[in-house]
């Protein structure tokens, strides 16, 4: 388990030599309430064991029957994907002992995937690729283990193993893309822009959480390198679960170099399995390609072939929300946004938030300054994604309409937002809790405008000789006393009728 | 693995038990092999008839599209699930350390 | 008194509904009966003495309360030790499984417990359900009622010899390849392949799962239409499952009645290899059936001279694949191997399954992942489903011709014990004429045809029909019962020598 001994090259230096071509594998995790053979619950995070049932724990005697969701699920994913639907297929068990596999067979499909031949477009740095798909193929989920007795639960040094079946059965739907060639330097950012289009698009159609950091989504990357000029393909690698965006695209980048020191050492690359390392950017060696890992694939004959009628198809194409792009297109005029702030609303994470937020009422400016500022910081130091904020786009609007309504300021809505963040209710609780709503009594303010008067003659002379400039100074001895609950343009017009 | 007509030596046996995952002793191996070897001579004749024309069949009902409705149905208790379990740890099925991949 | 255990179960079902014998006294009739021969003949592999007692004692106060309840409540029953019993040891013949105790039941059990049927206990078979002698069980053989001596046949060998010993009146029998017909020929009783998806698979561990099916096995013909009615049907839990009625059986069985129909002799089934005695019980049975009217032709079945060869590819892939399950991880039995200080799964597992499976289990297993090896899956597991469509296509072409297929069901009587334990495909070959009712998914049933003249021992014909026509059977099988025990004054089984009573 060491990473092979070369010069490291640098990326940039890999990429005048070779040319990388790129294979991307995602499994996502569909968020059906029952599992894919059986009616165990989905839910994530439940007690271990406390999800299983003969079926899913592979018990002697159990049989799967499929979950209609997730076949349907499964199309749908297809023609978001511009596949053909097949209209016939059957599943197929992968055969090959592992301990979280409870029937030591994977009930997926081989040579019949439910979904093929299919296409979907990124755009990165305002240019789009059309990434080929090969398949979009069904299967279970395994168990997870916990390994016991090492240093750092890992697998390795682990004395034993203790296994939760909760998510062993739950449904996947693993997508292949073909080779991807021709992105060169851009590779990293496309597979990361894929793996970022791929998760919308499945978030759009409503069939899976996608969250990767729960592992609803979980991503392979396949690459190789080829002299630059050569056409047939160099030997790949695979790096297997590589579970954020961002590692995405370091584990390409990684890898490029990798294969690049390898080559250029004369040696060759060995057709592997390759784990990703997320705290130290590297990639070690697995589990090598050889003749031991013959899955002996058959037609399941436990199940039942599964033939979608057209008609069955067309209903589900008719469910489809628009595509991504469309979708992005029509947001961006009806916002009014530029290309660069849709950008900035993109690559935060946040179109659906900042969509959500702007139905529930708030204008779409207004909608995209929150989430990019307190709530994106919200996410970034407390190392969440964006989605888990604890904070809903309704409630965004609800301090946006404060905000539009004059009873609170600005200033004061920041601290609406640390107080909803902190769990102190919604926003109209907290401004009644924290007692943040501005003062409108023009009595109270008129009073507390009288005092500043009275303290500072000086600039009360100089306003009153016309230089409504030095209002400031005013309005923020005003602001100080009433301690910030004021409508600063109102403090100003008291000033001025005063002193006018 | 080597030889053609269904000749299956030692070695292919070991290389078969280990993806079956099975221990076989050296006797076992010596006595499979030639018993092996016999019966796929034997049913080796479906290759006979087997032409490229005809479709296999791999089940014995002409049915499809047998689904259920996705609705949650109870599950064991972890108690029933872990009964049998040789080793149970932590409400978990406890199993010999893993080699290989990681999980 | 009446011996109640000579009573057939629609016997006791009608003395139980006149209020003659309570369901309690058949029950404990039986468990008598178990204890006084199974230590001779070990049909069963567990006597569930509390239980079966309970659901009796149930079913009588239910029935004194006036409680409508199931004609066959409180008939006694045993399973096949292949079916998931909850709170009952399952274990298949095997020493993996020792002691497992599933948490759930077959749907065939439970249909039996909400039924009100009293579960005696599991019967004995070959580890997993490969063999036709239950010689391959993992806790000894199971031996023959007619001569102690002698295999009843396999793999549910203890099901079809608890029937014929009269230690229970019905029992479930699984049959991959004619795990029920056999053993019944072998042992003079009836037993019947329903259709494939006819009778649900849920919990029914699975040997060949393309293969499997349950089925009724008793000592007439009447017996086994009232059980298979009461197990066939949908299940939504097994995906293969047929979504339309059981076929009219008993109604079939009272019919009995065979003029007018069209019997086809397969000639390929009853030539070289099957026993004198065998041939002869066979050409008696056609005779009657011309005699009362039947229609018997001669119909040729081209392709099932492959059909063995095909199901020794298609059995042993499905079954390396089914038991792979059986890993020491989750459920049975654990060992550790030897030697080694911190063992790791995966040597934990091979040692686990050298030590928990048995010769034939391991010669099938190793041979079904040879045959499903890449490289080698097209010439053997493709070519073997390949044939398995040409088998269908003879069946779809013979009835056309003919109502119902007849043929041997075996081709000889009981063999002694070790006659073939070394020699697997002379094994093999005692299910030569079962199969192909396996591999096309159709019907088969077995009825006692008489005795081999050179061995005294019992004989059994097959009956074939289409898939879901097993009222064919019934009718005819009936009629060949009905004709045949006017000839011997008897049932077949009152030929059989009565067993040593120990106390």
């Amino acid at each position: 388990m060491t990473t092979t001994s070369a010069d490291p090259v640098t990326f940039e230096d890999a990429l005048e030599r070779y040319d990388p071509v790129m294979g991307m594998e995602v499994h996502v995790e569909l968020n059906t309430a029952s599992k894919m053979f059986c009616g165990c619950s989905t839910v994530f995070g439940a007690d271990p064991n406390t999800q299983v049932c003969p079926v899913c724990l592979g018990l002697p005697g159990a049989l799967p029957v499929v979950n209609a969701r997730a076949i349907e699920s499964a199309i749908k994913i297809g023609l978001a994907l511009n596949c053909s639907i097949a209209p016939w297929c059957r599943f197929a068990r992968k055969n090959y002992f592992y301990p979280d596999m409870p029937k030591n067979f994977q009930t997926s499909q081989y040579d019949e995937p439910i979904a093929y031949s299919g296409w979907t477009e990124i755009e990165v740095d305002g240019v789009s690729y059309r990434i080929e798909i090969e398949r979009a193929h069904m299967e279970e989920d395994t168990g997870k283990s916990l390994h016991v007795g090492g240093a750092t639960g890992r697998i390795h040094g682990a004395s034993h193993s203790l296994v939760d079946y909760n998510r062993a059965g739950i449904p996947l739907i693993e997508i292949v893309t073909k080779p991807i060639e021709g992105t060169g330097a851009k590779s990293p950012e496309v597979a990361r822009a894929y793996v970022a289009h791929l998760r919308e698009l499945v978030l759009g159609l409503g069939v899976s959480d996608v969250r990767m950091e729960q592992g609803s989504m979980r991503c392979d990357v396949n690459l190789s390198l080829r002299p630059i000029g050569v056409t047939t393909l160099g030997t790949r690698s695979e790096t297997k679960n590589v579970n954020s965006l961002r590692s995405v695209e370091r584990a390409v980048r990684h890898e490029i170099g990798r294969h690049a020191a390898v080559l250029d050492g004369g040696n060759r690359i060995v057709q592997e399995t390759r784990h990703w390392h997320e705290d130290t950017g590297v990639t070690t060696a697995g589990r090598e390609k050889s003749d031991a890992e013959d899955y002996r694939y058959f037609p399941e004959p436990d199940l039942v072939p599964v033939a979608p009628s057209r008609e069955w198809v067309e209903a589900l194409r008719a469910q489809l929300p628009e595509p991504p792009s469309l979708h992005r297109a029509r947001l961006q005029a009806d916002w009014a946004f530029s290309d660069l702030e849709m950008r900035d609303v993109a690559g935060a994470g946040a179109m659906n938030l900042v969509a959500e937020t702007v139905a529930a009422g708030a204008a779409p400016q207004a909608a995209k300054k929150w989430w990019l500022s307190e709530l994106a910081r919200y996410a970034n130091e407390h190392d969440i994604a964006i989605d888990d904020v604890p904070m809903s786009p309704e409630q965004v609007a609800q301090v946006q309409g404060l905000l539009d309504a004059g009873r609170i300021n600005d200033k004061l809505a920041r601290q609406v937002f640390d107080g909803v963040l902190a769990g102190e209710g919604t926003p109209e609780e907290v401004v009644a809790r924290r007692g943040l709503e501005v003062v409108s009594d023009d009595s109270a303010l008129g009073d507390a405008v009288d005092r500043a008067i009275e303290a500072n003659p000086d600039v009360a002379a100089k306003i009153a000789a016309g230089k409504h400039a030095a209002a400031g100074a005013l309005i923020g001895a005003v602001m100080k006393e009433m301690r910030g609950r004021a409508d600063a343009g109102r403090v100003r017009e008291l000033i001025l009728a005063r002193l006018g | 693995m080597s030889g053609s007509n269904a000749e299956i030596s030692r070695d292919d046996v070991a290389h078969l038990a280990n993806l079956a995952r099975i221990d076989l002793t050296e006797d076992e191996l010596e006595r499979l092999a030639p018993q092996l070897s016999v019966i796929l001579e034997s049913v080796a004749t479906v290759a006979q008839v087997a032409a490229n024309d005809i479709p296999p069949m791999s089940h014995a009902v002409p049915l499809s599209n047998v689904f259920r409705p996705d609705e949650v149905r109870p599950s064991l208790t972890p108690e029933q699930a872990l009964a049998a379990a040789p080793q149970v740890d932590q409400q978990r099925f406890a199993v010999p350390r893993i080699l290989g991949e990681e999980a | 008194m009446t011996d109640l255990t000579r009573l057939t179960a629609a016997a006791l079902a009608d003395a139980f509904a006149a209020r003659e014998v309570s369901a309690v006294e058949a029950t404990q009739a039986h468990l008598d009966r178990i204890a006084a021969v199974d230590s001779d003949v070990h049909a069963f592999l567990h006597v569930d003495v509390d239980g079966a007692l309970a659901t009796a004692r149930a079913v009588d106060d239910a029935r004194a309360g006036g409680t409508a309840v199931h004609p066959l409540a409180g008939v006694p029953i045993a399973v096949k030790d292949l079916l998931a019993t909850n709170g009952l040891p399952t274990t298949c013949g095997s020493k993996i499984l020792q002691g497992w105790i599933p948490p759930y039941d077959a749907t065939v059990v439970a249909r039996l417990k909400v039924a009100g049927l009293p579960i005696l206990g599991k019967t004995n078979m070959d580890e997993f359900a490969m063999g036709s002698s239950t010689e391959h069980s993992a806790y000894g053989p199971t031996r023959n009622p007619w001569d102690l001596g002698r295999i009843p046949g396999g793999s549910g060998g203890g099901s079809a010899a608890a029937v014929a010993a009269y230690e229970t009146p019905l029992a479930v029998g699984t049959d991959t390849g004619g795990s029920i017909r056999q053993p019944g020929a072998v042992t003079g009783t009836v037993g019947v392949k329903p259709t494939y998806g006819g009778v649900s698979r849920y919990g029914l561990v699975a040997l060949a799962s393309s293969l499997d099916q349950a089925g009724p096995v008793t000592r007439t013909v009447l017996d086994a239409a009232l059980l298979h009615q009461l197990i066939g049907g949908h299940d939504p839990l097994d995906s293969t499952s047929i979504d339309s009625p059981v076929p009219a059986v008993v109604e079939a069985t009272r019919r009995a009645d065979v003029s007018g129909m069209r019997i086809g002799v397969i000639a390929e089934l009853g030539g070289e290899g099957y026993q004198p005695g065998v041939r002869a019980r066979f050409d008696d049975v056609v005779a009657l059936l011309s005699k009362a009217g039947a229609d018997v032709v001669e119909v040729s079945c081209p392709s099932f001279d492959y059909a063995l060869a095909a199901y020794y590819l298609i059995l042993p892939s499905e079954a390396s694949s089914n038991l792979a399950k059986f890993d020491a991880m989750r459920y049975g039995l654990r060992v550790a191997p030897d030697g080694v200080e911190v063992p790791s799964a995966e040597e934990v597992m091979s040692a686990s399954r050298a030590a928990g499976f048995g010769d034939e289990v391991k010669r099938r297993i190793i041979l079904g992942t040879y045959a499903l090896s890449s490289g080698y899956y097209d010439a053997y597991y493709g070519s073997a489903q390949k044939v398995r469509t040409l088998i269908a296509r003879d069946f779809d072409a013979a009835f056309e011709e003919v109502d119902v297929l007849v043929s041997p069901t075996a081709p000889t009587t009981a063999f002694r014990f070790g006659d073939k334990l070394d020699d697997p495909l002379a094994m093999y070959l005692n299910d030569i004429a079962t199969i192909p009712a396996n591999l096309a998914g159709v019907p088969g049933l077995s009825v006692p045809s008489g005795l081999a003249d050179e061995d005294g021992l019992p004989v059994g014909v097959q009956l074939l029909a289409p898939a879901l026509a097993e009222d064919r059977l019934y009718n005819v099988a009936a009629a060949i019962e009905a004709m045949l025990a006017e000839q011997w004054g008897g049932p077949l089984l009152a030929q059989a020598p009565e067993l040593e009573v120990r106390t």
